[in-house]
């Protein structure tokens, strides 16, 4: 292994080349308009500006709630449905395609989706008018229901994002070796003991970047919110809209554009410490 | 092998990139899909040469002129978009002075032209196509109409006791505004509200009639659907039974006319204590300042500012001509509807026309930021008036500065900034 | 209860173990938990595909039952609105230019993506998390932004309304994901594998070649699918970097929101199917290699 010193810089340098071409330059001029005032001085003012204005607090909680409530669901449904699938013998290429499905669904599409299903007249409401449960068209999603919109959402996000985490589960669930479940069998561990001890732990790296990578979507959530709850119901990527294009102030834009950045990278930074990937695993 | 196919790929991917150059028109408005193949087909077919028009959401749309002016080359040949929509990129327009006489001939009309100019010398954009905010209802809502009302010559009263009663009668709250996300509620606030309740826009901003004027429209929110922080277009609600009785843009509620001709009314705004504000609804033809072929896209403006073509766009968009055309017989529902509501709306006795803004330059945005905040604060979270108009008023005051604007219609004309009292 | 569990155990190992070790699936053996599964998996179905199905229903209805109420599952077969979409200018050329920016994302996210997925997965080095924080941060800043700068440079580069330049943009979108999903991959592939490999006169490229990448396809194949999905969806970066070369979302779908009902829902049906349909082709190519993977 020690032959091979510059081998990963090779590997790593074509997509490092790319990034920084691609990403990292109109980044950097981004990021250094969010710390410059209209005369091109460095200063703060973008910043004070976003967080003082007063739908800052509501987006920056309706985005941190959403993301506490959906990315946890998500990861357990999908740890659930990839240990399905790898105890299915027949059907599994069709079930695991039906389950992969939101995948392909943008957030525009899944916004359409849901909002037939869930608005006054829309299908959840006929259903539940055919069975008798209600008399009439029951409004409900809106702000005067805070609470069930919000949930609402949250049902979106969550049929639309699982996909993604199943995806990666379930490539990783295969790369597990069987001899260590044998191994747990003939200790005599049962199911849930070898899920927990041997399974899961052996998972964590593909948790770990599912985490990561759902994580950063989801505090990116928009078209859906926008769809099914509207201006009452801010989020960060919505004010970063309004603020760039309604507003035309992009200083303030690149300031929240910034600040999403950064609670991305906390939250990233937290789950590298707490799913940590041992070294041994990576040889 | 793979290589030579991923070549050869490759290749053919680059070869696209060279396609046939066509007149490329960028456009804000036509933006719904029929809208768009209606534009196509019907409008720009007749122009002898190929047009792609290409609608655009606002933001791509801003960012490509923005793109093209910073990278000093560009691939548009004419920009379609709102009055409100060019401040920001005057510094990437091209003037359009040459065309001045053309709009005369075609008998644009004065007040039209000026605001082209955007407040400055030079005409920046040509006026191509008016519309204006009315109210629509359904007839089952008719009954519920308060005693002794009109409902040609409503007022904001009335507008509120009608709500009540529709709510007492279904148990729904059956009035809607367009305070969506993509709604243009800023503009009732701009053109309707503050000029029928203080006779002014700016300057009145914090004034005790304006105090009023937030009060009652809290009250009216309180019977509208509260849905309608949600609503974009209030033709889809109206077309649902959601909502019964709606305000928005004749271009956003034509759908509704054109599909239930015979279930939909259309009738001024309401008036308050100060006449009955409306606002007229401008959209403008630009040449970018990075234009291929400058000359083509004068040919294609006024290609489109012909009776003939004005009126396919009328068909098309609902919007109306800003040039002197006859009207034919056979125009579609809507237009039929919604023009007798304009013009009842422009010609009723009491009628307060305010402008669109002028002279806010990059600051527009903000400036509509300012009235949203109000409403947001005031209305959908119940903050204390006072306080609220104060701060804003304040904010709003130290943009009319910066942006040094004078005052447009209805306020007072001004000799520098326009004040806020 | 425990004991015909351990029973049947034991008696697969001694009947089946010999044969094939690892086909034997660990699934629960009696009644009741084969019914809860089965189940389990049969509300999953329906979780994702009644949401498509109702999709369905309301773009093939009238204008009236989209509008109307109550809803019925039962839709009046009205096809007008689909051939709306058929019929519009250059929704063919708009669909084409998708697939092949797609695709073209797709080839670049996995050649850049997966050898630094390997590298993160197998090296420690210098540089490695200063590396690994850019690529999170790309995720986590939003493209609008972004794509500003990128059109002016673009524009001046001469890469501007080509569909390869859209792709580099999408590219970086998916390049994350690739390369995350990948060294996770990699990182589950006991390194002991590659060092036999070695042992026995491999280099390391053979080794790779021979041990590793079998074992990782389906996985690469995933975040293969991804990269074209992501592509397929984004509107932002589609519609400001390409003009007369418009891909299907610039061309239809950025405005889809603003169409009436019946439309909104026909054209989200418009822009779902396509991807359903690339998923479903290349489904054996993603999950067939399983039965790798498992041994």
């Amino acid at each position: 292994m020690n032959n091979s010193k510059w081998l990963p810089y090779y590997l790593i340098a074509p997509s490092a080349l790319f990034m920084a071409l691609f990403f990292l330059y109109p980044f950097l001029q981004i990021f250094a308009e969010a710390f410059l005032n209209s005369n091109g001085e460095v200063s703060l003012g973008n910043f004070s500006q976003v967080i003082n204005d007063f739908n800052f607090m509501p987006a920056l909680k309706n985005t941190l709630l959403l993301t506490a409530v959906v990315v946890p669901v998500q990861l357990v449904m999908a740890i659930g449905m990839a240990l399905m699938v790898s105890k299915m013998n027949k059907g599994r290429d069709n079930i695991l395609y039906i389950w992969t499905i939101p995948l392909g669904i943008s957030d525009l599409a899944a916004g359409i989706i849901w909002l037939a299903i869930l608005e006054q007249f829309g299908f959840l409401n006929s259903f539940l008018h055919a069975v008798s449960l209600i008399d009439g068209p029951a409004a409900w999603l809106n702000y005067q229901h805070p609470i069930a919109l919000f949930f609402a959402v949250a049902v979106a996000e969550i049929w639309r994002g699982t996909a993604i985490l199943l995806v990666i589960l379930v490539s990783g669930l295969g790369l597990i070796p069987k001899e260590y479940e044998e191994a747990g069998k003939i200790f005599g561990a049962n199911y849930w003991q070898r899920l927990w001890k041997i399974t899961l732990p052996l998972l964590r790296p593909s948790i770990q970047s599912a985490l990561i990578l759902r994580t950063l979507l989801a505090l990116e959530v928009f078209a859906v919110v926008m769809m099914l709850g509207g201006t009452d119901m801010p989020v960060l990527m919505s004010e970063t809209f309004n603020w760039q294009f309604s507003y035309r102030d992009t200083g303030a834009a690149s300031a929240y554009a910034v600040l999403i950045m950064a609670v991305s990278v906390l939250i990233t930074g937290f789950y590298v410490k707490v799913l940590n990937v041992p070294k041994e695993a990576r040889g | 092998m793979h290589k030579k196919t991923l070549t050869l790929a490759l290749a053919g991917l680059l070869s696209c990139s060279v396609a046939a150059a066509d007149t490329v028109f960028f456009s804000t408005q036509a933006r719904p899909l029929e809208e768009a193949q209606a534009m196509r087909d019907k409008v720009l077919k007749g122009f002898d040469g190929e047009v792609q028009f290409l609608p655009q959401e606002d933001g791509p749309f801003f960012a490509r002129i923005e793109a093209e002016q910073k990278a000093d080359k560009g691939s548009l040949a004419l920009l379609g978009a709102l009055h409100g929509d060019y401040p920001p990129i005057e510094t990437a327009l091209d003037n359009v002075n040459d065309l001045i006489p053309t709009l005369q001939a075609a008998g644009v009309s004065p007040g039209y032209i000026k605001l082209g100019k955007l407040g400055g010398e030079d005409q920046m954009y040509v006026p191509w196509m008016q519309a204006t905010y009315i109210m629509a209802a359904n007839k089952k809502a008719l009954e519920h109409l308060p005693e002794g009302a009109d409902v040609q010559a409503l007022t904001y009263d009335q507008l509120l006791q009608w709500g009540q009663n529709m709510q007492q009668a279904t148990g729904e709250a059956k009035l809607g505004f367009p305070a969506g996300p993509k709604g243009l509620i800023h503009r009732f606030l701009q053109g309707y509200l503050y000029p029928s309740f203080t006779n002014s826009v700016v300057t009145e901003f914090r004034s005790d009639a304006a105090k009023q004027m937030w009060a009652t429209f809290r009250d009216i929110w309180q019977v509208s659907n509260p849905r309608s922080t949600a609503y974009n277009f209030m033709q889809e609600p109206l077309l649902t039974g959601e909502v019964w009785v709606a305000f928005d843009h004749t271009a956003r509620l034509k759908d509704a006319f054109d599909k239930q001709p015979d279930d939909f009314i259309a009738f001024p705004a309401p008036a308050g204590p100060a006449g009955r504000g409306y606002m007229p609804v401008v959209a403008g033809l630009a040449i970018p300042a990075k234009a291929v072929d400058r000359a083509e896209s004068a040919r294609l403006i006024k290609y489109l500012m012909e009776p003939q073509t004005q009126i396919a766009t009328l068909r098309a968009t609902s919007f109306f001509p800003t040039v002197k055309v006859d009207f034919p017989d056979d125009l579609p529902k809507s237009v039929q509807i919604s023009g007798t509501a304009v013009a009842a709306q422009a010609n009723s006795p009491d009628a307060i026309l305010s402008l669109l803004p002028i002279g806010l330059g990059d600051k527009s945005g903000l400036f509509s930021k300012i009235y949203q905040d109000s409403f947001q604060q005031i209305v959908l979270r119940n903050a204390d008036i006072d306080s609220i108009l104060d701060r804003q008023a304040s904010q709003l005051e130290r943009l009319m500065q910066e942006a040094g604007a004078p005052c447009w219609s209805p306020d007072l004309p001004s000799t520098g900034a326009c004040p806020v009292k | 209860m425990k004991s015909p569990v351990a029973n049947s155990a034991s008696a697969q190992v001694q009947g089946l173990a010999r044969f094939n070790p690892f086909s034997r699936r660990l699934s629960p053996q009696n009644n009741a938990w084969r019914w809860l599964f089965w189940a389990g998996v049969s509300i999953l179905i329906l979780w994702v595909l009644a949401p498509i199905g109702l999709l369905i229903i309301n773009a093939i209805s009238t204008p009236a039952q989209v509008n109307g109420w109550p809803k019925s599952i039962a839709p009046g077969i009205h096809t007008d609105t689909l051939m709306f979409f058929w019929n519009y200018n250059g929704v063919i050329s708009a669909l084409i230019n998708s697939i092949l920016a797609a695709v073209f994302t797709m080839i670049i996210a996995i050649l850049l993506g997966a050898p630094a997925g390997y590298a993160l997965a197998r090296f420690v080095f210098r540089g490695m998390t200063t590396y690994k924080m850019i690529i999170v941060m790309s995720r986590a800043f939003p493209m609008p932004l972004l794509a500003l700068p990128l059109a002016v440079i673009f524009i001046q580069v001469g890469i501007d309304d080509s569909l390869i330049g859209l792709a580099f943009v999408h590219a970086t979108l998916a390049l994350p994901f690739s390369v995350l999903i990948t060294s996770s991959l990699f990182m589950g592939i006991p390194v002991e594998l590659e060092e036999a490999a070695w042992t026995m006169g491999c280099d390391r490229w053979q080794a790779f070649r021979k041990v590793v990448l079998p074992l990782a396809a389906p996985g690469i194949a995933a975040s293969a699918v991804f990269a074209f999905v992501i592509s397929w969806n984004e509107v932002f970066a589609s519609a400001i970097l390409t003009v007369q070369n418009r891909t299907l979302t610039a061309f239809l779908v950025q405005s889809l929101a603003e169409s009436p009902a019946e439309i909104k829902f026909a054209g989200g049906l418009v822009l779902v199917v396509p991807a359903l349909l690339f998923l479903f082709a290349i489904r054996k190519y993603l999950f067939s290699m399983w039965g790798i993977s498992n041994r």
